[in-house]
This record gives C-alpha cells, sequence and structure tokens, in this order.
C-alpha cells in the first residue's frame, strides 16, 4: 500500500469518526427532548414519584444534557455502550448476539440482487425496446413498489405452507435463509435491473463497444466483458449504500421470518424508549453505511482503473 | 385469631364470587413444546420483568410464598406450607416448606425469602414492583437508605418467616404472589450481577437451560421441583422474533404447539369459523378493562353534566363489533371477573338524546372541541375514530393525536395536558385478581399526580376512605363484606363518570393438537397467557 493510499484510509477514517460523532450527538438529543420518561417505563406503574426521581439520578437522566452527552461519549470512548434500561444486560453483548443474523441475511439478499437485477438489467438492455424489455422492466417496477410485509408472508405461503419448501421461519440452517434472503433480493433487485439497464445502454454506445465488435469478438464478450465492468460502476455504489441500509432497515421482513436481526431489537428498544440500545443501533448502523462506502470507494478502481484513489 | 391455611383457602373460595374449581391433575409427563412470540424475552429477573412474554414464563422458573391454584384467582401457599394471620392483621407468620431446592442444590429457607423481597425494594434494583410493598413496616426508612434491611421481615428461625405491616392489608398475600416476590438465592444474584436476568436460578417447575439472545430460550424440567408431579413438560422452546401472521403458519403445520401473541385481527373471523381451529381455541375472560379517562381538572370535562353525556353518546356495542367482537362492553370500571363486579349495575346507557340534553344543561348546547389521546397500534386508531365519531354526532368535535404508547402514557401523566386519553394497549389489566389494584393508582388520589396513571385526575377523599377501609379487612372471613364495599366504591366512582369503561377484552389463546390440559389452563387469569407448568403432551 503506497504512502498516497494510507493517507487517504486515514483520512476517511477520520471523516467517519466525525460522521459518527455527529450522528450520536443528534440521536441522543432527539432522544433528549423525546416527552418519553425513559424512567417512568422503568419504574412501572405501582411506582411513587419518588421511586421514579431515584432511577433517574440512578441513571444521570436528572442531568442536563450536555453532561448526559458527555458522559456517553466518554464511555463510548472507551468501548463501553451501556446497559440496556430494560433488559439490564450490556448493550454491546445484546447487539453482538444480533449481529451475525442481520450481516448473513444482508450478504445473502445482496448476492441475490445482484445476481437477480443484473442479470434481468443486462438482458433488458441488450433487448432494448423490445416485448421482453418492457416485460422485464414492468416486472422490476412491481418488484420495487411491493411492500415487504406483502412479499414475505406472500412467500412464506407459497413456499413454505402450500409446497413446504422451506421452514414456517427461523434462523440457524441454510433452509432459514433462502425465503428471507430472496424476499430481499427480489424486491431489492428491481431498483438493480432498472439502474444495470439504463447504465448498459448507455455503455452499449460508447466507441470502445463498437471498436470491441469491429474487432469481431463475439457478441457474448461484447456485453459480459466489455460492456458489462463498465457499466457495473453505478451498481457498485449502490451496494455501498445497500450494505448500510439492510443493516438496520431489514425489520419488517426480519419479523415476518423470524430473524433474529439487528432491526428487530431496534424496533423493540423504540417502544421501550431503551436508550443505550437506541443509541448502540444506531451507531452501528452509521459504521455499517460508512463501511459500504469506504468498500464501494475502494473497489471501484479494482473494476475501472481510470478511477484513482487520491 | 390462629387459622390452618387451608381453612382460609377454603373461605376464600366459598366467599369470592369467582371461585372456580381447581383443575384436576391429569396427563402423563414427559414431551416438550414450542412457543412462540413477536417481542423478544427482554428478561427473566423476577424483580424486572413485567411484560406478557415474560410474566407467565418467570412464575414456572421461580417459586413464591403464595400462588393460585391452576387456571383459578384462588389463592394457596406454595413456598410456604402454612401461614398465620394476627387478629389485628399486622402480622403475617408463614412456615416454609422443608427442603424446597434452588436449581443450584441449595436449600431454600427464610433468609432467603427476606433478601429477595429486599432486594426487589432496594432502589438500585430499580424494580417495577417496588411500590406493592409499602405496607411492610420499614419499608420507608429501608427505601430512602435509611435502614440497612427491612425490619417488618423478620427470620425467626430457617423455615419461618414473619411480616408486621403498619396497616391491614386484604391485598397483602396477593403481594407474596407475585413475581415480584419470587425468591432468589443470594450467591446466584451476586455473582450474575445485572446480568441476573439473563442467568436466573430459581426454585421454580422449570430451570433456565439455552438461551440464545434474540432467538430462543430453552426451559427444562426441574427434577427436583417441590410439588410432585409437576411440571408435565421436559422441555420448553420459546422462539421469539416471530410476526403472529408467521405463527400461526408454524403452528397449522407442526412446527410450533402455542401462539403466544395471539390470533391476529386481520385473520381472526376466518380462523374462528374455521371448524379445523374449533378445538384449538379456548375463549376466556381477562382482569382488563378498556377505558377512556376524562380529566376532570379540565374545562368543559370538568363539568359532570359533560362527563356524563359523553358517557350516553358512545356505542360501545359498535366499538365491540369493529374488533370484531372479541370484548364484551363495559359500564364500570371492574371486569366481569373481578370480585366486587355489579352484574346488576346498569351505567350509563347509550343515549345521544340524552347525552345532547345534559350538554344543554351544561351550557354547552353548540358543543365544544377536546382532544383524544391514542396509542397508534391497531387496533387503538380504530376505536378513537368510533369515538370520534360517535361524539361528533352530539356536538362534540374530537381532535385525535395518534401516538408512540410511551409519549401518550408522559401526557396522560401530566397535569392538565391530556383531556381524554383511550387506555387500549396500555393499561389496565390488572396485577393481581383483587379489585383494590383497580383503584389506588388509576382512580385513587395517589395516582392523581404528575407522571402517575389516574388520568383523569379524579380524587374523592371520601371514596379514598372507603377504599382503605376496604383494603384493612384482612381478615378472609370477611372477603365477602369487603367485595360488597369495593362493589359500591366503583358504582359510586361511575356517579361522578371521570371514566367511560367500553369493554373488557376476551382472550382467546391458541394450541396445537398435541398439547392436552383443561380449557382454563390456557386462559390462566394469573398466569397469562397460560399456565406452562401443567399443560403436557396428549397420547
Amino acid at each position: 500500500m503506497g504512502a498516497g493510499m494510507t493517507r487517504y484510509l486515514l483520512g476517511r477514517i477520520a471523516q467517519a469518526i466525525l460522521l459518527l460523532i455527529g450522528v450520536s450527538f443528534i440521536t441522543f438529543l432527539l432522544l433528549y427532548i423525546l416527552p418519553a420518561d425513559p424512567a417512568r417505563q422503568i419504574a412501572g406503574r405501582s411506582a411513587t414519584p419518588e421511586t421514579v426521581e431515584t432511577i433517574r439520578k440512578q441513571l444521570g437522566l436528572d442531568l442536563p444534557f450536555h453532561e448526559q452527552y458527555g458522559r456517553y461519549l466518554v464511555n463510548l470512548a472507551q468501548g463501553d455502550l451501556g446497559r440496556s434500561y430494560a433488559q439490564k444486560t450490556e448493550v454491546a453483548e445484546i447487539v453482538a448476539a444480533r449481529l451475525p443474523a442481520t450481516m448473513l441475511l444482508v450478504v445473502a439478499a445482496i448476492v441475490c440482487e445482484l445476481i437477480l437485477g443484473l442479470a434481468i438489467g443486462v438482458f433488458a438492455a441488450v433487448r432494448q425496446g423490445s416485448r421482453t424489455d418492457s416485460g422485464m422492466m414492468i416486472l422490476s417496477f412491481v418488484g420495487v413498489s411491493t411492500p415487504q410485509f406483502v412479499a414475505g408472508i406472500l412467500m412464506l405461503y407459497v413456499f413454505a405452507d402450500r409446497l413446504e419448501w422451506f421452514p414456517v421461519g427461523g434462523y440457524g440452517e441454510f433452509r432459514h435463509l433462502v425465503l428471507p434472503a430472496l424476499t430481499l433480493g427480489i424486491l431489492g433487485a428491481g431498483w438493480y435491473s432498472r439502474m444495470m439497464r439504463s447504465s448498459m445502454i448507455e455503455v452499449l454506445t460508447q466507441d470502445y463497444v463498437r471498436t470491441a465488435r469491429a474487432k469481431g469478438a463475439s457478441e457474448l464478450r461484447v456485453v459480459l466483458v466489455h460492456a458489462m465492468r463498465n457499466a457495473l460502476l453505478p451498481i457498485i455504489a449502490m451496494i455501498g449504500i445497500d450494505i448500510g441500509l439492510f443493516m438496520s432497515g431489514a425489520v419488517v421482513v426480519e419479523s415476518v421470518f423470524g430473524w433474529p436481526g439487528i432491526g428487530q431489537l431496534a424496533w423493540q428498544a423504540i417502544q421501550q424508549v431503551d436508550i443505550p440500545i437506541i443509541m448502540g443501533v444506531t451507531l452501528v448502523a452509521a459504521v455499517a453505511i460508512v463501511l459500504g462506502n469506504l468498500l464501494a470507494d475502494l473497489v471501484a478502481p479494482l473494476v475501472d482503473p481510470r478511477i484513482r484513489i487520491r | 385469631m390462629k387459622r390452618r391455611a387451608s381453612t382460609i383457602a377454603l373461605l376464600a373460595a366459598l366467599a369470592l364470587p369467582i371461585a372456580v374449581p381447581a383443575v384436576a391433575e391429569e396427563g402423563k409427563q414427559g414431551g416438550s413444546i414450542i412457543v412462540t412470540y413477536k417481542d423478544d424475552i427482554v428478561t427473566l429477573d423476577p424483580a424486572i420483568g413485567y411484560d406478557w412474554v415474560n410474566w407467565s414464563i418467570i412464575k414456572s422458573l421461580f417459586a413464591r410464598l403464595m400462588d393460585y391454584k391452576p387456571g383459578t384467582a384462588e389463592l394457596t401457599p406454595s413456598l410456604a406450607e402454612s401461614y398465620d394471620i394476627s387478629k389485628d392483621g399486622l402480622t403475617y407468620t408463614f412456615k416454609l416448606h422443608k427442603g424446597v431446592k434452588f436449581h443450584n442444590g441449595r436449600e431454600v429457607v427464610a433468609q432467603d425469602v427476606k433478601y429477595s423481597i429486599e432486594r426487589t425494594t432496594n432502589p438500585k434494583t430499580e424494580s417495577p414492583g417496588a411500590g406493592f410493598y409499602d405496607s411492610i413496616a420499614g419499608m420507608e426508612a429501608f427505601k430512602k437508605g435509611k435502614a440497612k434491611d427491612v425490619k417488618g421481615i423478620v427470620v425467626v428461625d430457617p423455615t419461618t418467616i414473619k411480616f408486621t405491616l403498619t396497616r391491614p392489608d386484604a391485598t397483602f398475600l396477593h403481594v407474596l404472589a407475585l413475581n415480584f416476590s419470587s425468591v432468589v438465592p443470594k450467591e446466584a444474584v451476586d455473582k450474575a450481577g445485572k446480568d441476573f436476568g439473563k442467568k436466573v436460578v430459581g426454585s421454580g417447575a422449570f430451570m433456565q437451560a439455552d438461551w440464545k439472545l434474540g432467538q430462543e430460550l430453552v426451559l427444562k424440567r426441574n427434577p427436583d421441583y417441590f410439588i410432585p408431579g409437576v411440571p408435565k413438560l421436559d422441555q420448553i422452546t420459546f422462539q421469539v422474533g416471530l410476526e403472529p401472521m408467521t405463527a400461526i403458519l408454524k403452528l397449522e403445520k407442526g412446527e410450533a404447539d402455542f401462539a403466544g401473541d395471539g390470533i391476529p385481527p386481520a385473520k381472526f373471523l376466518q380462523i374462528r369459523n374455521d371448524p379445523k381451529y374449533k378445538d384449538l381455541i379456548v375463549e376466556g375472560g381477562q382482569l382488563q378493562t378498556g377505558y377512556v379517562t376524562l380529566n376532570v381538572q379540565m374545562k368543559p370535562l370538568d363539568k359532570l353534566e359533560v362527563r356524563q353525556a359523553i358517557n350516553m353518546a358512545i356505542d360501545k356495542g359498535r366499538i365491540v363489533k369493529i374488533i370484531n367482537n372479541r370484548a364484551v362492553p363495559a359500564n364500570q370500571p371492574l371486569p366481569p371477573t373481578m370480585p366486587g363486579y355489579d352484574k346488576e349495575f346498569k351505567g350509563y346507557a347509550f343515549d345521544p338524546e340524552k347525552a345532547k340534553e345534559l350538554l344543554k344543561q351544561a351550557g354547552l348546547e353548540k358543543g365544544f372541541e377536546t382532544t383524544l389521546y391514542v396509542y397508534n397500534v391497531d387496533p387503538n386508531p380504530r376505536i378513537a375514530q368510533a369515538i370520534q365519531e360517535d361524539l361528533s354526532k352530539v356536538g362534540i368535535k374530537v381532535k385525535l393525536k395518534n401516538l408512540a404508547q410511551a409519549n401518550v402514557i408522559a401526557a396522560g401523566g401530566k397535569p392538565k395536558t391530556a383531556p381524554m386519553v383511550w387506555s387500549g394497549g396500555m393499561a389496565w389489566i390488572a396485577d393481581f385478581p383483587d379489585p383494590s389494584n383497580f383503584y389506588g393508582p388509576i382512580l385513587g388520589c395517589a395516582g392523581a399526580t404528575n407522571g402517575g396513571w389516574n388520568w383523569s385526575w379524579y380524587c374523592n377523599k371520601e371514596l379514598d376512605e372507603r377504599a382503605t377501609k376496604a383494603d384493612s379487612m384482612s381478615d378472609p372471613s370477611k372477603a365477602g363484606e369487603r367485595a360488597q364495599l369495593w362493589k359500591t366504591i366503583f358504582t359510586d366512582i361511575m356517579k361522578d363518570a371521570p371514566w367511560v369503561p367500553i369493554f373488557n377484552e376476551q382472550r382467546f389463546t391458541i394450541r396445537s393438537k398435541r398439547v392436552g390440559g383443561a380449557d382454563a389452563l390456557f386462559v390462566d387469569p394469573v398466569r397469562i397467557p397460560i399456565n406452562y407448568d401443567h399443560v403436557y403432551i396428549k397420547g
């Protein structure tokens, strides 16, 4: 790795840290001004106001905002995400228990998206203007606009309940992964195929494609090697965004299939005003978005040597 | 006056109108079931757990001095072999069963009982149940940190424990049957620290085995459980994170035995009318009332006529239909399964014309505008819309505020903030089957405080005195008289109309064909949603 690369990476890391501090500040502020009182939530309905006050003091919720946030940052710098209000367990432990499931689903979903999306996109672009093209684009439009809940329940009903090919939700084995990953993948493939199609159409009119054809390269080689490689660039950026999005945003699919991921955790924590968990999940999601984008930026030059990291 | 526990239970059974015959023991031991829930199991610490999912699991993991007969609301000694109540109702002495063992093998002694209640009430524990124990002598000093222990809890010898109260408290035996009174071993709590809720050691029918956070929890039978023949099952697996719809599909496929969240509203009618499910659904009452609070401190709801008019203007029958008849219309705060419920009481019948007249008397013939706070999860917004529609017909313009649960609770507990609150999805399911549980925090003066749960801010000193009197009648032979007293308190409250009681929810439990047990076990009034200790696998 050259000095330029090291400098680039350090710069990106510094940027990321600033970004994470910003995200944590905004989330903390929003939770602070929320009218719901976590101390009351913890104390329960039989509690006297004094008990609620005691709990508020113990959690440091009686302190002014800057002190609360300051404390949080100091702990965070030492790797301490705090303990959940409702569960009393360490946030790091709770989040860590959920991470593998979410990461597995994210990777599997992105693989599905890519295979389906790229195949449809390339195919439609090559047959641009044909019935196949418009049919495929209508399908991707349906994919993009179908709610996750509807698609998930439908997949469950058809493939698990009727055909009995897969179990009805759960986690642990490959057969559990197929339906949730396909649900996210099929819906996401809609975006990828549309993006890939327009990107391909643009590339196919470029001079070097014409040159390749003139050289006598087979049509298959022209499409798959010369054109596709260059059409992939916007897709790579999209994958980067998707990683971050799925890390925090697969709540619905996770609940439909009983997938024990981060999204479910976040949803429940919001219901319970469990601030340490909400903060923890937000940070994990932010880190995922930062890493996803960094990854996309690092991969781009490998695909297109014209792009250089500076 | 000294009595054996059995006599007391018998007397209580004769006096309580809801006494149900105890469930006969049946079914063989063995087998395992799978139970599904949407929400995660947050904690199994008996001092902390206070939700729908963990309530019944904690009951099966821990034992308490008192418990209820399976499938009923009838108190019975549990860890206690017997107990005596002094004549003045101020001293309770319990004799513990000998040889009961914690899951770690150590014997349960009286010191554990004292430790456990002091742990629950210690502010450091942050227990939502700490408020139930305030009648024990020395509790205030202990909570404020002025005393090292609770003076009113005395270990007489390893198998005898004595509680001294500051006032007679007829609900005290119920309090000792609450999850918060579960007996825990100090050494296990010290070892696990704040993680005790994930590494529990109790003396209940089941023991914690494997727990994959956010995925599944496995309980194994406690082979040394002190009640012979209990539990029936060898193992229970709780799978969490499953949508109710998915849970029903799993149940159909035989991949689950019990859908913890019940039947999803959207599928309710279809499943209810499907002959396939006829024998799998158990219906029962619930110690729950859904109500609208009318803030008596806010204009124009401070006028009695206005509150009465609102009571008459709402068509409760239609609301019950909106939720597919999963409830029965209510006319008083207490649910029908609670002692003290008045069967004869008619309340305010649906009569929009009369309501208009009352508004006219209050000088509001042109109507007025007000706001109804609602928890934003189905079916609550639909119920609120029905109320809005009904009230508009008598000239009351209602603005709806659909908010997250915590925000509705915050608004209700703030003075002069929420004129009306629909209680659905938040409160009030009884902690124990006693009418006093429906008064103090939600209708008494004590709850009408900043951050309290009395969202109508109704405070009637005279009724408060009567409530105190009723709760002092701890002599079990006076249970009938006491229920009578509570009955008039609640019907008298309705004269002031601080609430519009809307309905009492019914419970519909769905189980797989394999699972057996008396119907009462599946709608157990105390072990909500079901009694895990006594259900079994058929065949």
